[in-house]
C-alpha cells in the first residue's frame, strides 16, 4: 500500500516535470531554418563540387589546362581543353567540363592541382530532374559570373545589351576564343 | 449575447425550426473544430519541438486543413477485395455521428443547448461507447492482421478505462444529485472555488477525480500516450490501415470531435461550464476558453509523453485508476453521510 502510493507519487511527479519542460520549450524561439526561404551558410571547409579559382589580378581563371586533374580523376569525370592565346606565355583554359553524375567528390583533382586553380565550391542546391544539368562547364560558369559581376558594377551599355554580345568587349583578344565556346551548349562536344 | 440571441430565437420560432438551427450550427461547429484542431495539433507539435509548424498554405498555415481536405477528398476510396464492404464503409460514420449527437446535450451557454434533457450525462455515455464499436468494426472488416490486432486492443483498452471513468461520473452524480448537465453547471455558480474541481469540502480528492476523468478521456479517445490502436511503429495505422481518402479523413476528424466532446464534458463536470469565474463576459466565451485550454493540454500531453506499453496501459487502469476511483466514490459517499449540507 505504502509502496504503491509512493510509486504513484513519484510517477506523477515525473509526468509533471516532463510537462513543465515541454511547455518551457513551447515558448522558446524556433531553431529550425526555413529551407526554401532561407538557407545556412556553408562552413569554409565544405566540400561541394569543384570550381575554378579566379586570379585576383586579372579576374580570369588561374588554370592553364595542364590536365593533371583530368589524369588524377579516378572516375574520369573531368575534361579540360586549353589553347595558347596570342601574346600569352602559358596556355589558358577554354573548356573545363565536370561530369557531376560520375563524380564521387574524392578530391583527388584538388590534391593534384599544383597551382591552386581548383577548389571546392560551397554550392549544395543541386537537385534537378534533368541529367544534363549535372554536366557543367566550369569555365563557362566562371566567365558568366565575371560578366554578371561586371554588369552589376555597371557600364550602362552593358545593361542594355545582352551578355553574349558584351562578351568580347572587356578584353577582346583574350575572350575571342571563349566566347565561341560559350555559344555552344556545354555538352555538345561530348 | 449568445444567450439573448438564442432566447430571441426560441421566442420567435417554433421548436422544430430551433432544432434545425441547432443541428446546422452543431454540424458547422464540429466540422470546423475537427478540421482546425488538426491545425492546432500540428502547430502545437511544431512549437513543442521548436519548429514553426505549417506555414505555407495561407497566413500561418491557416488554410492547411482545407488543403488537406481537398487532397483527401480527391483521393480514391479503395475498398479492398474480400472486405465486408457494408461494415467497412459504415465504420467511419459510426465513429463520427455519436460525437455529434452527444454534443446536443452540452450546454455551451445558459440557454445555449440543443436539447436540455434530464439524463444528458447518461446519454453522452450511452453514445460514447459506440465509437469503440466503430473502431472495432472498422478494424474487423478491413481483413488485415494489423487492423484486427488494433480492434482487439481498442476493446480491451476501452473496457479497462470505461470503468474508472464511470466510477468518477457516479461520484459526480452523487455529489451534484442530477444528470442534467445544465443543472450541474448551475450548481457551480460563483467564483472559481465553487467549481467542482475545487470543492474539497465535498470530497477532499476532487482534483484527483478530475485527473482520473481526464486520463480516462485520453484513453477513451485513443490519444497519445494511450494511442495503442494506431501505434504506427508496430501496427502501421492500426484499424485505419486499409482506409484511404475521406474514409480515413472521417476517422481522423472523428478523433478530434471526440476530444472536443471529452473536453467539453470535463469543462461542464469539473470546471464550471459556462460560469464566469470573475463575473464578466458572456458564458459561451468562458466555456470555450476552458474547453480549448483542456484541448491544448491534450496536445501538450501528446507531445510530451511517449506511447505506453500495452500492459503498462492496462496496469495503470486496473492497478491505479480503478482502486483510486473506487476509493473516491466511497469517500465522497461517506462525506455526504457524515456532513450533509
Amino acid at each position: 500500500m505504502k509502496h504503491s502510493l509512493k510509486e504513484i507519487a513519484t510517477g506523477f511527479n515525473s509526468l509533471v516535470t516532463g510537462m513543465r519542460i515541454t511547455i518551457g520549450q513551447f515558448f522558446k524561439p524556433i531553431v529550425t531554418v526555413q529551407y526554401p526561404h532561407e538557407s545556412l551558410k556553408m562552413p569554409e571547409r565544405f566540400r561541394g563540387h569543384i570550381e575554378l579559382v579566379r586570379d585576383p589580378e586579372t579576374g580570369k581563371a588561374i588554370c592553364f589546362a595542364c590536365k593533371l586533374c583530368e589524369r588524377a580523376c579516378p572516375s574520369d569525370c573531368i575534361t579540360v581543353e586549353g589553347a595558347k592565346l596570342e601574346g600569352a606565355k602559358k596556355k589558358s583554359v577554354t573548356q573545363y567540363v565536370l561530369d557531376f553524375t560520375k563524380c564521387s567528390l574524392c578530391g583527388s583533382c584538388v590534391e593534384a592541382c599544383r597551382d591552386g586553380a581548383i577548389r571546392y565550391s560551397h554550392e549544395y542546391n543541386l537537385a534537378s530532374t534533368n541529367k544534363e544539368d549535372y554536366i557543367m562547364d566550369l569555365f563557362k560558369r566562371l566567365e558568366s559570373e565575371r560578366l554578371e559581376a561586371e554588369r552589376l558594377a555597371g557600364s550602362p551599355k552593358a545593361e542594355v545589351h545582352s551578355p553574349k554580345v558584351e562578351a568580347p568587349r572587356p578584353e577582346p583578344k583574350a575572350s575571342d576564343q571563349p566566347s565561341t565556346a560559350n555559344s555552344q551548349p556545354p555538352t555538345a562536344s561530348r | 449575447m449568445m444567450a439573448s440571441i438564442s432566447n430571441a430565437i426560441s421566442a420567435l420560432w417554433p421548436e422544430p425550426l430551433r432544432l434545425v438551427l441547432f443541428l446546422v450550427g452543431m454540424l458547422c461547429f464540429v466540422g470546423l473544430n475537427a478540421a482546425y484542431l488538426v491545425w492546432v495539433e500540428r502547430k502545437g507539435a511544431g512549437r513543442f519541438q521548436r519548429r514553426p509548424g505549417p506555414t505555407e498554405v495561407g497566413w500561418a498555415g491557416l488554410l492547411q486543413p482545407i488543403a488537406d481536405a481537398i487532397k483527401l477528398m480527391s483521393k480514391q476510396l479503395i475498398v479492398p477485395a474480400g472486405v465486408d464492404s457494408t461494415l467497412f464503409r459504415g465504420a467511419p460514420l459510426l465513429m463520427m455521428s455519436p460525437a455529434m449527437m452527444s454534443l446536443a446535450v452540452i450546454p455551451f451557454g445558459e440557454h445555449l443547448a440543443a436539447r436540455n434533457i434530464n439524463v444528458g450525462l447518461l446519454m453522452i455515455f450511452a453514445f460514447g461507447s459506440i465509437n469503440v464499436m466503430a473502431i472495432m468494426l472498422g478494424g474487423w472488416s478491413s481483413r488485415n492482421k494489423y487492423a484486427i490486432i488494433s480492434a482487439a486492443r481498442v476493446v480491451s483498452q476501452n473496457v479497462a478505462y470505461e470503468i474508472p471513468m464511470l466510477l468518477v461520473v457516479i461520484t459526480m452524480i452523487m455529489v451534484t444529485g442530477t444528470m442534467n448537465l445544465n443543472e450541474i453547471v448551475l450548481q457551480q455558480a460563483g467564483a472559481f472555488w465553487h467549481w467542482n474541481f475545487f470543492k474539497v469540502w465535498v470530497n477532499p480528492l476532487m482534483p484527483v477525480t478530475f485527473l482520473i476523468f481526464f486520463i480516462c478521456m485520453l484513453a477513451e479517445t485513443n490519444r497519445a500516450p494511450f494511442d495503442m490502436t494506431e501505434a504506427e511503429s508496430e501496427l502501421v495505422a492500426g484499424a485505419y490501415t486499409e482506409y484511404s481518402g475521406m474514409g480515413f479523413g472521417v476517422f481522423f476528424m472523428a478523433e478530434y470531435a471526440n476530444i472536443l466532446l471529452g473536453c467539453a464534458l470535463a469543462t461542464v463536470l469539473f470546471l464550471g461550464g459556462w460560469q464566469s469565474p470573475i463575473g464578466i463576459l458572456p458564458g459561451v466565451f468562458w466555456f470555450l476558453v476552458k474547453m480549448y485550454f483542456l484541448i491544448f493540454s491534450v496536445v501538450w500531453i501528446r507531445w510530451t509523453f511517449p506511447r505506453t506499453q500495452f500492459y503498462g496501459l492496462l496496469n495503470l487502469s486496473w492497478e491505479i485508476l480503478i482502486p483510486v476511483s473506487l476509493f473516491t466514490l466511497i469517500l465522497s459517499s461517506a462525506m455526504m453521510k457524515l456532513f450533509p449540507s
